[in-house]
């Protein structure tokens, strides 16, 4: 089986491990109610968007090797060896990484974080007591920083843009993958 | 106002030392030794012995009869005027923002010591060490017990342990034998005192104290994890305080020659055998308490001093044993909490809980007070500049690198790595307090030749870590923790962004989860569940555990009702199916009648942590539609606001950031309990907003889906137990049963059905056509989220 996700052999396990944990109903695949008895992550603002993050469009399951690639996204980039440009890029490069916690605005998957969908997480990470003005005003002001062509929409590449100065490699890393 | 307190303390002081030799006058007569003359009360001294120099010929009218009440009285004195020294002290709060109230308790204790020194001449009131630990110590270590955020405790046990035994020993040993090397150096002059007197000092000054820990943390708010390990190490050291301290003494008693291979493994199987034994003492007497409260039923009014006494009994029989007195009481109070929470009726448990506070501070004012008084001594000190100097020195830097050593070892196996900082502030937090000089006092003076020493070092130590390192604690934080800040503004993406990291994490964390504790912590729940609640809780207390259950409960309870008493308004139930949006805002129309059902929900049971059911379904009523502009508009006009300020102010903070909840003084929930409350009702909200919506066929109102075609099929649902997780759920230990009303079914229902269940069984008011046209689902849109509901309600548990 193709790895190219650097994950060593122990981790793998221990991946398995919980994967097992999870599917409770041995089926070797994971749903969505799997991820839901995760009760600590119904106390998460992002949770349920992060489990949606785990299943690709159409599907209704998550296999292992799926599990284990997007849980690779958050191992810290590996500096050692020199980036092979032949070679896909690694899961866990900064790319990636942005490149999936951009999905988590995009749920309609067009490229773009529209404005609705800013608002949607605004909104999930705000406390209740903030009124729908205040919210569209920070929405607003949001786009407009980032917004570089000025469609009203935050693409990838202004995505990115916003955030060359941020240290993805620390934000979106856990140490288990190490 | 400050003035008349502090006279009042004056007056008080000198009123104890003038009774105190009024006494001594009359008994003693003129001899010199004790009773020399003080200049201040002079006058009032020889009229009151004048008064009573006299024999006694006829009926006394009104006698003063001193030596009747003296003890009682003299302690109640004391307690009353360490009261009112804390009350001096709180005086100011800006003065406490910056001085810990330990310090100034300290401080406080000096000037009460000149007086009385000045008075008698001689310190008169000390802390003793029976007074110490037996009447002082025992209620602030159960209470710390009883309030310990048990999960947060044992998740971090593994390290907490590594730090308070293998840190510990370190400490003990590094500075035994570095005080031991510098005497051979002769840094400190000529003392008798030998290798085996050094590690005995290094193993009694090397234990961070739980007291002084509380009261300098109590300050500075560092998050949880951090607490959890500097306040757990602190309690759990004292199992290896009293193994060094019981064997170097006896060491030291043998001779340096006796010791061989047998007795260092005697010393090994002794420390296994305190700590364990002290453990276990304290969960015996945890069951006995849990099984007390089962029975009280019919005495609540004496509830809760069955806690405290047992608990004192903890204590004692642990020390009767040689074993551990300290991991007794507090095993005893964290074993006890959770059954007696549930077991006791709500009154008691609030009376435990703040009898408890008021215990444990009061006693820890009267430490700190006694601390200071202790040191205006002149015959327990000895100054050796060496010895004090290399103490403090070799205490500080070694406690630096043995947490960094430990922490850089712990960090490898650990889930979430423990930052420099917080090594910094577990460094620089780990104080020593009135447990050293309780131990250093109780040393023979024969056999330690230098013990006056020693106590004169132990009090510097105290009051150089409680004072210098808690008034400096909290800079020190500040200033590293803005050191690290980014310098420049970050624009509004990035702060986003960064929560949003901050979540991700955090979420990422939950599922990968923290592989291999998990296996035993569900093994642990599934017996304390079949097993541990049946023995030890009312099975009235059992039932009422469904905590969120019972919230779940009534909202579909609500819910069900709302659309009845639509539905008859409009004369069928057919609108459901016709409206575009899932929701109805029935809030507006109904609000009156809302009220009605409102009192009953709240007179329910409490859950077993006090929240207030009433607090959540407040904010449940306006939400039977996911529409949210109950907001005041007038906010827009009135005020200037700034994104970067609202963003600020309102994005949730996330669970790192949580701070510990563990606090001397104060009772109430913290902001972060609130925080994950409400992400928590909005998470199943909006679960349970798609989940009926699905169900309904209508199209969920503002959710962007991706689409799925596959076929909903119906889920089995396994037992109530779950195999998750990293860590434990606020609202308490529990597993998540579909009791219905009338006992307990299991957790065996089918989950799709579970709304319908509510439905039928509860609200028994709903229209039979409506519930057969909710049957067919098979071709409905299946959408993710909706599938997490059933599963997460049928799987809570820590």
């Amino acid at each position: 089986m193709n790895w190219p996700l650097y994950v060593t052999p122990a981790h793998i396990v221990r991946l398995y491990d919980r994967f097992e944990a999870l599917d409770k109903e041995k089926t070797g695949h994971l749903r969505p109610q799997d991820f839901g008895a995760i009760n600590r992550l119904a106390m998460n603002p992002i949770g349920d968007r992060i489990i949606g993050a785990f299943f690709s469009p159409g599907q209704e399951t998550v296999d292992f090797h799926s599990f284990v690639r997007i849980l690779a996204h958050f191992r810290p980039a590996d500096k050692k060896h020199p980036k092979d440009p032949s070679m896909p890029e690694p899961v866990n490069s900064r790319t990636s990484k942005l490149k999936f916690a951009f999905q988590l605005y995009d749920q309609d998957k067009d490229g773009k974080i529209s404005r609705a969908e800013l608002l949607q997480v605004l909104r999930s990470m705000l406390e209740m007591q903030v009124t729908e003005e205040q919210l569209e005003s920070i929405a607003d002001r949001t786009i407009q920083e980032a917004d570089l062509d000025k469609d009203d929409a935050i693409s990838f590449e202004e995505f990115r843009k916003s955030l060359e100065k941020v240290n993805i490699d620390h934000k979106m890393s856990i140490r288990f993958l190490r | 106002m400050a003035c008349r307190t502090c006279l009042w303390l004056l007056g008080t002081t000198f009123f104890t030392c003038t009774v105190r030799l009024v006494v001594e006058g009359t008994e003693v007569g003129a001899t010199q030794e004790s009773h020399p003359e003080p200049g201040v009360v002079g006058s009032n001294h020889s009229q009151a012995g004048g008064g009573h120099g006299s024999s006694i010929s006829g009926i006394q009218i009104v006698t003063f009869k001193w030596h009747h009440v003296e003890a009682p009285y003299l302690i109640a004195l004391w307690i009353l005027v360490a009261g009112v020294s804390k009350m001096v002290v709180e005086l100011n709060h800006s003065l406490t923002s910056v001085i810990p109230e330990s310090a100034l308790l300290i401080i406080i204790g000096w000037i009460l010591g000149g007086i009385i020194y000045g008075a008698d001449k001689m310190q008169t009131f000390t802390l003793t060490p029976t007074v110490f630990f037996f009447y002082l110590l025992p209620q602030v270590i159960l209470d710390a017990g009883y309030f310990m955020p048990n999960k947060l405790f044992f998740s971090n046990m593994g390290a907490i342990l590594v730090y308070a035994v293998i840190g510990t020993c370190w400490n003990a040993a590094t500075v035994g034998l570095g005080l031991w090397g510098c005497w051979l150096g002769g840094a400190m002059g000529d003392i008798d005192i030998g290798l085996l007197q050094f590690l005995l000092f290094g193993s009694l000054i090397a234990a961070v104290d739980p007291v002084a820990v509380i009261a300098v943390f109590e300050e500075v708010h560092v998050n949880e994890v951090l607490f959890i390990m500097v306040f757990g190490e602190s309690l759990l050291n004292d199992g290896v305080t009293v193994v060094l301290f019981n064997v170097f003494d006896a060491f030291v008693s043998l001779g340096g020659a006796e010791i061989d291979a047998v007795e260092i493994i005697k010393g090994i199987i002794s420390f296994f055998v305190v700590a364990f034994g002290g453990s276990l003492v304290g969960i015996i007497f945890a069951l006995l308490i849990s099984l007390l409260t089962r029975c009280t039923k019919n005495i609540q009014i004496i509830e809760p001093g069955f806690i405290f006494i047992l608990g004192y009994l903890s204590y004692l029989t642990a020390e009767m044993l040689s074993l551990s007195a300290i991991l007794s009481i507090v095993f005893c109070g964290i074993c006890c909490q959770k059954y007696i929470n549930a077991n006791m009726d709500e009154r008691s448990v609030t009376t435990v809980r703040y009898v408890m506070k008021v215990l444990a501070n009061g006693s820890e004012t009267i430490i700190f007070v006694f601390l200071g008084i202790s040191a205006i001594d002149p015959a327990v000190w000895v100054w050796n500049t060496g010895f004090i100097l290399l103490t403090l020195l070799f205490i500080f830097v070694f406690r630096f690198i043995g947490v960094f050593l430990l922490t850089w070892i712990l960090n490898k196996y650990r889930l979430v790595p423990l930052e420099f900082i917080d090594q910094v502030v577990m460094s620089y937090g780990g104080l020593r307090g009135a447990v050293a000089y309780g131990l250093v006092a109780m040393l023979d003076e024969n056999k330690f030749k230098e013990k006056n020493l020693m106590v004169s070092t132990t009090l510097i130590v105290v009051y150089f870590t409680v004072m210098l390192q808690g008034i400096t604690m909290k800079p020190l934080v500040t200033w590293l923790k803005v050191k690290r800040a980014a310098v420049t503004e970050l624009t509004l993406a990035e702060k986003i962004q960064n929560r949003t990291f901050d979540h991700m994490l955090v979420a990422i964390e939950d599922i990968s989860g923290q592989i291999g504790h998990n296996y035993m912590r569900d093994k642990w729940h599934n017996f304390e569940e079949r097993w541990l609640c049946w023995f030890l809780m009312k099975p009235s207390a059992r039932k009422s555990r469904d905590y969120i259950f019972n919230i779940f409960h009534q909202l579909n309870l609500k819910d069900a009702m709302s659309y009845v008493k639509e539905g008859e308004r409009r004369g069928s139930l057919a609108f459901v199916r016709n409206e575009t949006k899932a929701d109805v805002d029935f809030n507006k129309k109904f609000r009156a009648s809302f009220s009605e059902i409102m009192p009953d929900i709240m007179a329910d049971n409490m859950g077993p942590d006090h929240v207030p059911l009433s607090s959540i379904l407040q904010d449940i009523v306006p939400s039977v539609c996911l529409d949210m502009h109950e907001q005041d508009l007038t906010m827009r006009e009135s005020e200037d606001f700034n994104a970067h300020h609202l963003l600020q102010q309102h994005l949730y903070r996330g669970r790192k950031q949580h701070r510990h909840r563990y606090s001397r003084s104060h009772l109430e929930t913290n902001r972060d309990e609130n925080e994950v409350q409400e992400i928590f009702q909005r998470t199943m909200r909006s679960r349970l907003e798609s989940f009926k919506s699905a169900k309904m066929g209508v199209a969920p109102a503002k959710k962007i889906q991706t689409k799925h075609q596959k076929k909903d099929k119906p889920q089995k649902m396994p037992n109530g137990n779950s195999s998750d997780k990293s860590k434990n759920h606020p609202y308490g230990d529990k597993d998540f049963e579909f009791s219905e009303g009338d006992g307990g079914s299991g957790g065996e229902a089918a989950g799709d059905l579970f709304p319908m269940r509510a439905y039928r069984v509860e609200a028994g008011i709903v229209n039979p056509a409506f519930m057969a046209e909710m049957d067919p689902m098979d071709n409905m849109q299946q959408i993710p989220h909706v599938a997490l509901l059933p599963q997460t309600l049928n799987s809570f548990d820590t």
